[in-house]
């Protein structure tokens, strides 16, 4: 591509990394579509990374192109993250319908991750809440919707980038009928409660935070959260905080990592609390903490995230056990209930429950995450693309049935496999 | 108060930073370039993040016959009336040194253009009596540099300007910020490797903004530069002749 520049970057994890041309570009017409694209790498493995080869990096194409007040209709460029649009919609009464964990993620990125957000339970996963794409394949723009080429549609929504570079998104807004989250947080003691909280709950966004250190009878002790959207003023959220540098190894050691679960879990009354706070500490509480991936050292880290099917809690609670024995665990762990809602022949989401849970990158580590993926594959589950950057090929293609309708709707799509990334050449994705 | 801001050269990058920022802010905006389609992509931006309005306006500072609407189409505005001066052209000194008639161009890009535009439009602000104008110049134009003196020049001409008229319009209450960017990561500087201390359009803009809020005179982004610029300044002309910086 034109204008690019020689760099070396590297996904969220900080474990792999690329070093090769990459252009950013400004105006639309620049991006050809010769060379895969990322956005703002949100993403822990390979999945933006093109190492020896080109990229083509979205966040200067920033603009929201087209807005429908009354309808909740809003076009945009790849490249806006879903930050600004939580920022800038609930004040005209709408709010993007699904959010992930950071509102860095760009719009493209969340459509080629299908990524899934607190309400997945009810509201399904991002694609499902997209209405038309334009696609730049090989030169050509192409807009393409559910209805004039489905098969296209399904490869691309989770699809990885290999259908074409993603450059414009319509998404149907979801009504937002107030200004602040209504959140309502409470201890949970085991793992029996906490699957029997969430089958409960009816909020419209819910989650539960893991203690992960936990083990014995505590084993899956944690916080649910569930929250609303609710009238009130937002409080004020403190000024974003900067990781400066690489933390030592030990930052994020087992008796560190217990030491601050312990807090984080009393910290709530027993009896359970009610706050209300801003959409973005909601939604985004870490992004609070730019560059937090830093605390994980120079070595950086994993996140194993698996979601099995509903009768398959108990191998999901085995999984846990393995990890608390560990002790390798950080207190980045989340248990939540998935829907059925998906929206395309690779995406993550299934019914059931998912688990998240980050580890810094150690050998110990990696054998345990190969462990909990063999058993993912055993409960008849998946892990998510958008986290892996350890999974061997014949894994990935065992927990996602639908490889091979992906892999011939990309074959017309990218020919020459211009758009393959190294998480693509890694996992064999481009072959059966 | 409302705020009504034009913008000269909105489809440069750092022009698309200050606006979106701007535009969160619930400011006016009046959209001034060349490039229509792209002023009108931005102004759609504007509106959906909560811009109170966005006006594409046709714009080309080398054309002194546009510059009125531009300033009539603020004016019909009430409150406050700001202007934001992005407009500038740098092609190679190679280029110019092979063909001399893109000196008129460049000057008139970064500095007659936009300089005999705030000069029609500085009555109005007085008149007012309140006011911001921000004038991007450049860390090169601190120093005629072998690697780009026309460039360099022209937005030391305009600095210079912009100094003269804080003078002029601090007596009425308009304040006049003169920023001086290093190399920023835009549509002009695609493809440049090895540019010391590179910055982002959203920093400029946030720095900007910063320096409007505190009423700053001349602010330089990254801050780095100020220090560098006062090292390189000083070296004695004599010296300066040799070097190849």
């Amino acid at each position: 591509m034109q204008g690019a520049r020689r760099i070396t970057y590297s996904g969220w994890g900080r474990v792999h990394r690329a070093t090769g041309p990459v252009a950013r570009p400004h105006a639309a017409d620049a991006i050809d579509g010769t060379a895969p694209a990322f956005g703002n790498r949100r993403s822990y493995g390979d999945a933006p990374l093109n190492d020896g080869g080109g990229a083509c990096d979205m966040t200067a194409q920033n603009r929201i192109l087209a807005f429908d007040p009354r309808a909740g209709v809003l076009t945009a460029e790849a490249g806006v993250t879903l930050g600004t649009l939580a920022r800038v919609l609930p004040a005209r009464g709408w709010l993007p319908p699904v959010l992930p964990g950071t509102g860095f993620a760009t719009l493209g990125g969340a459509v080629a991750m299908d990524v899934h957000g607190k309400n997945h339970h009810a509201a399904g996963s991002f694609c499902q809440h997209v209405t038309a794409l334009t696609l730049v394949q090989n030169g050509q723009r192409r807009p393409v919707t559910p209805e004039t080429d489905p098969a296209l549609w399904a490869a691309t929504c989770g699809g990885l980038g290999q259908t074409g570079v993603i450059t414009q998104v319509t998404l149907q807004l979801a009504a937002c009928p107030g200004d602040v989250m209504v959140v309502t947080e409470r201890r949970v003691a085991d793992w029996a409660e906490h699957i029997a909280r969430l089958d409960a709950s009816d909020a419209a966004y819910c989650v539960g935070w893991i203690d992960a250190t936990a083990s014995g009878a505590a084993l899956g002790r944690g916080i649910l959260e569930e929250a609303e959207v609710g009238r009130g003023l937002p409080p004020a959220r403190p000024a974003p905080r900067r990781v400066p540098l690489d933390a030592p190894h030990w930052a994020l050691s087992a008796p560190i990592v217990r030491a601050f679960n312990s807090l984080y879990y009393h910290r709530v009354p027993a009896t359970g609390r009610t706050t209300v706070r801003p959409f973005d500490g909601f939604f985004f509480p870490l992004d609070r903490i730019h560059d937090w991936n830093k605390l994980y050292g120079r070595r950086g880290f994993h996140q194993f995230q698996c979601v099995v099917p509903p009768e398959q809690a108990e191998a999901l609670r085995a999984m846990l056990a393995e990890i608390a024995d560990s002790g390798l665990a950080s207190p980045l762990a989340v248990l939540k209930r998935m829907g059925p809602g998906r929206a395309g022949y690779l995406s993550f989401p299934m019914g059931g429950y998912t688990l998240a849970v980050d580890f810094p990158n150690r050998a110990a580590a990696r054998a345990l995450i190969a462990r909990l993926e063999d058993l993912t594959v055993a409960a008849g589950g998946r892990i998510y693309l958008a986290k892996d950057a350890l999974a061997t090929g014949d894994r990935v293609k065992a927990m996602y049935p639908d490889h091979p309708r992906w892999l011939s709707r990309v074959a017309a799509a990218d020919p020459d496999g211009a758009l393959e990334t190294d998480m693509v050449r890694r996992l064999d994705l481009r072959r059966t | 108060m409302e705020q009504t801001w034009i913008i000269l050269g909105a489809s440069s990058t750092m022009a698309r930073a200050l606006m979106q920022k701007l535009a969160e802010a619930g400011a006016g905006l009046v959209l001034a370039g060349r490039r229509m389609d792209d002023l009108q992509a931005s102004a759609s931006d504007a509106l959906a993040r909560g811009a109170a309005l966005a006006e594409p306006v046709a714009f080309d500072a080398r054309d002194p016959d546009s510059f009125q609407p531009v300033i009539d189409r603020a004016l019909d505005q009430p409150g406050q009336i700001n202007c934001a001066v992005f407009v500038g052209s740098m092609p190679p000194q190679a280029e110019i040194d092979a063909d001399p008639g893109l000196l008129d161009g460049v000057i008139a890009d970064s500095f007659t253009g936009p300089a005999r535009f705030l000069q029609m439009l500085a009555p109005h602000l007085e008149a007012r009596g309140s006011g911001t104008v921000v004038g991007v110049g450049s860390v090169a134009g601190d120093r005629g540099r072998i690697g780009n003196y026309v460039y360099g020049g022209a937005k030391g001409g305009f600095a210079t300007y912009l100094s003269g008229l804080r003078n002029r319009l601090g007596r009425s209450g308009v304040h006049v910020l003169t920023v001086k960017p290093g190399p920023v990561d835009t549509a002009m500087t695609q493809g440049m490797e090895g540019l010391p201390f590179p910055t982002t359009a959203e920093a400029v803009a946030e720095d900007i903004l910063a320096g409007v809020g505190r009423g700053r005179d001349v602010l330089y982004t990254r801050r780095i530069w100020w220090p560098i610029m006062l090292v390189i300044r000083a070296i004695p002309e004599h010296l300066f002749k040799k070097m190849s910086i």
